[in-house]
C-alpha cells in the first residue's frame, strides 16, 4: 500500500476543517480503505472529539516525534469501522513541537500500512501549517461563502503555489442557497471566480453537523443527510470518480405540498 | 547644525577604544556610539558633550547604540543628563530589540525619519522608462509586487493584494487589490485593467476608492486630470 496524504487546510478558523477531516476520513473508510487521520492541531487538538475517540488518547504526534512510542501505538483503532485510525494532536504541546521534516517522516512511515492519510491543519499560516502541508500529496482547501473566509483562502492557495503544492481543490462549507437565492450569501460562482481553482465539494448548511460533531458520530456514518451525503462525494471524487454536484435548490416534498418558493 | 549636514566628525576615546561618530542628517545629530560597554560609552559621550558644549547646545540628537541592551533606567539616566546640558533625545536606533522596546516606553522615536510609506523611496537604479514587470496572475491576497517601472499583470489582481509601481499598472484581468501607480511621484502613470474595482487606487500622490458598480464591468483606464483622479472607459479613451 503506498497511502495519499491529503491535507484540509483554510487559513481563517472555524469554517469547518476538523468537521470535513473526520467525515471525510469516515467516508473513505466506509468504503473499505484503510484511513489514518493526524491532528495537526498541536495545543488544540479536536479531531479526536469529532470523531468520538477522545476517552482513547494513550500516546499521540509529539510522542511519536519524539521518539517516546512507535507509530503503531499513537493509532487509536475506530470501534465503529475497522479500517479508521486517528493519530491524535498533543494538547501540552505547542506547533513548535512538530517540524516540517518531522511530518514528512510520519508520513513516510504511515504510507506503507494504509491508502489514504487525512491531515487536518490548524487555522492560520504559520508553524501548524507548515507542518500539515509538508507532506501532502493533495490539498484541500476550505472555505465558507463570505467574504473573511474567501479571502484567506485566496492567500492559503497562493502560499500552496509558493511551496509548490498546488493545485489545490475547494470546499466551500455552509451554504445556505435559500440565502444565495437571495442574494445575501456568496454564491458557488461567486467564490470559484476569485479563487480560480477546482471544485471537489461543496457541503450544505446543515444543523445535523452541529449534533453530530458534539456527540462524536461523524454525519458521513450513515450518509442520509444532505451534508453527510456531500461528504460521501468528495471521499469518491478524491478516489478518481465522477460524480455530479447536489442539486441543493430541490425542494422537499413537504415545502412543495405547501407551495413555498 | 544644518550646516552640518553629512559631515563627520568622530574621535577615538582613550584607553576604552569607544567611538562616537556624530553626524549631520536632516533631523539634527545623529551620534553612533559603539565598541564598548554602555556605561563607559554614556560617560564618554557626555564628557564629550561637556567638552564642545557650545557644539552641541540646543541640539536635536537620534543615538545609534547598535547592539547595545538598554533598559529603562540607563537609556531615561543619559536622556536626562542630555537634557541638562541642553540637548534633547528624541530617537534611539538599536539593533536589539529590548532596546526598541524601551525607547518605545519613554516615548523615543526607534526610526530616523518616518516617509509617509517606504515605497516613495527614491527609485534604486535607473530603469529604461519602458521597462515593466511581467507578472503572472492571478495575483493572490498576501501577494505584493513592487517594481520601478511599469507593471503588466496578466490574470487578476484579487482583493488583499497589493501593487506598487514606479510606472503604470495595465492589467489583464479583474482589478480588486490595491494598486500605486507612479508611485515615485510620476503624475503621467495610469492604471487600466479589464474591469477596474481596486480597494483602493492611487496615481502619485492621490488615492481614491472605487465607487460600487453594479452590473458587467467594462475595459476602464484611471489617471490623474488637473490633480484629481478619474476613470474613464477604455472605449472613450480609444474614441478620441
Amino acid at each position: 500500500m503506498v497511502a495519499k496524504v491529503v491535507t484540509i487546510v483554510s487559513g481563517k478558523g472555524g469554517v469547518g476543517k476538523t468537521t470535513t477531516a473526520a467525515n471525510i476520513a469516515v467516508a473513505l473508510a466506509s468504503r473499505g480503505l484503510k484511513v489514518t487521520c493526524v491532528d495537526g492541531d498541536i495545543g488544540l487538538r479536536n479531531l479526536d472529539v469529532v470523531l468520538g475517540l477522545e476517552n482513547r488518547i494513550v500516546y499521540d504526534l509529539v510522542d511519536v516525534t519524539e521518539g517516546r512510542c512507535r507509530l503503531r501505538q499513537a493509532m487509536i483503532r475506530d470501534k465503529r469501522l475497522p479500517e479508521l485510525y486517528l493519530i491524535p494532536a498533543a494538547q501540552t504541546r505547542d506547533k513548535t513541537a512538530v517540524s516540517p521534516s518531522d511530518m514528512v517522516r510520519l508520513c513516510d512511515e504511515l504510507r506503507q500500512e494504509v491508502d489514504w492519510i487525512i491531515i487536518d491543519s490548524p487555522a492560520g499560516i504559520e508553524r501548524g501549517f507548515k507542518n500539515a502541508i509538508a507532506a501532502a500529496d493533495r490539498v484541500l482547501v476550505m472555505t465558507n461563502p463570505e467574504v473573511s473566509a474567501v479571502r484567506d483562502a485566496d492567500r492559503v492557495i497562493g502560499l500552496l503555489d509558493a511551496e509548490e503544492k498546488g493545485p489545490a481543490a475547494l470546499i466551500i462549507n455552509r451554504l445556505d442557497p435559500a440565502m444565495v437565492k437571495r442574494g445575501d450569501m456568496l454564491s458557488v460562482a461567486d467564490v470559484i471566480d476569485l479563487l480560480a481553482i477546482e471544485l471537489i465539494g461543496i457541503i450544505p448548511e446543515d444543523e445535523n453537523v452541529i449534533v453530530a460533531t458534539n456527540k462524536g458520530q461523524p454525519l458521513a456514518l450513515d450518509g442520509k443527510s444532505k451534508a453527510g451525503l456531500a461528504f460521501q462525494n468528495i471521499a469518491r471524487r478524491l478516489m478518481g470518480e465522477q460524480v455530479p454536484f447536489m442539486d441543493l435548490d430541490s425542494q422537499n416534498l413537504f415545502q412543495r405540498l405547501l407551495g413555498r418558493k | 547644525m544644518l550646516a552640518l549636514k553629512s559631515s563627520i566628525i568622530s574621535g577615538i576615546m582613550g584607553e576604552t577604544s569607544s567611538f562616537i561618530q556624530i553626524k549631520g542628517v536632516r533631523d539634527g545629530l545623529l551620534i553612533t556610539l559603539g565598541g564598548a560597554p554602555w556605561p563607559d560609552l554614556a560617560s564618554a559621550f557626555v564628557k564629550n558633550v561637556d567638552e564642545r558644549s557650545s557644539f552641541f547646545n540646543g541640539a536635536r540628537v537620534a543615538l545609534d547604540v547598535g547592539t547595545n541592551e538598554l533598559r529603562v533606567a540607563e537609556l531615561s539616566s543619559l536622556r536626562d543628563q542630555l537634557s541638562e546640558r541642553g540637548l534633547s533625545l528624541w530617537a534611539v536606533l538599536s539593533e536589539s530589540p529590548v532596546t526598541e522596546t524601551t525607547a518605545q516606553n519613554l516615548g523615543l522615536a526607534t526610526r530616523l525619519s518616518k516617509p509617509r510609506r517606504a515605497d516613495y523611496r527614491e527609485p534604486s537604479e535607473e530603469l529604461p522608462e519602458d521597462a515593466a514587470k511581467w507578472v503572472k496572475g492571478p495575483l493572490r491576497s498576501g501577494g505584493r509586487v513592487l517594481f520601478e517601472g511599469n507593471v503588466v499583470v496578466m490574470g487578476d489582481v484579487n482583493p488583499g493584494s497589493e501593487i506598487v509601481a514606479g510606472g503604470s499598472v495595465i492589467v489583464w484581468g479583474r482589478l480588486r487589490g490595491v494598486v500605486h501607480a507612479g508611485a515615485h511621484g510620476d503624475e503621467q502613470a495610469f492604471v487600466c485593467a479589464l474591469e477596474l474595482a481596486p480597494t483602493q487606487l492611487r496615481i502619485a500622490g492621490e488615492i481614491a476608492v472605487s465607487p460600487k458598480k453594479q452590473g458587467k464591468l467594462r475595459p476602464e483606464v484611471a489617471s490623474l486630470k488637473d490633480g484629481r483622479l478619474v476613470a474613464e472607459p477604455w472605449q472613450e479613451v480609444t474614441g478620441r
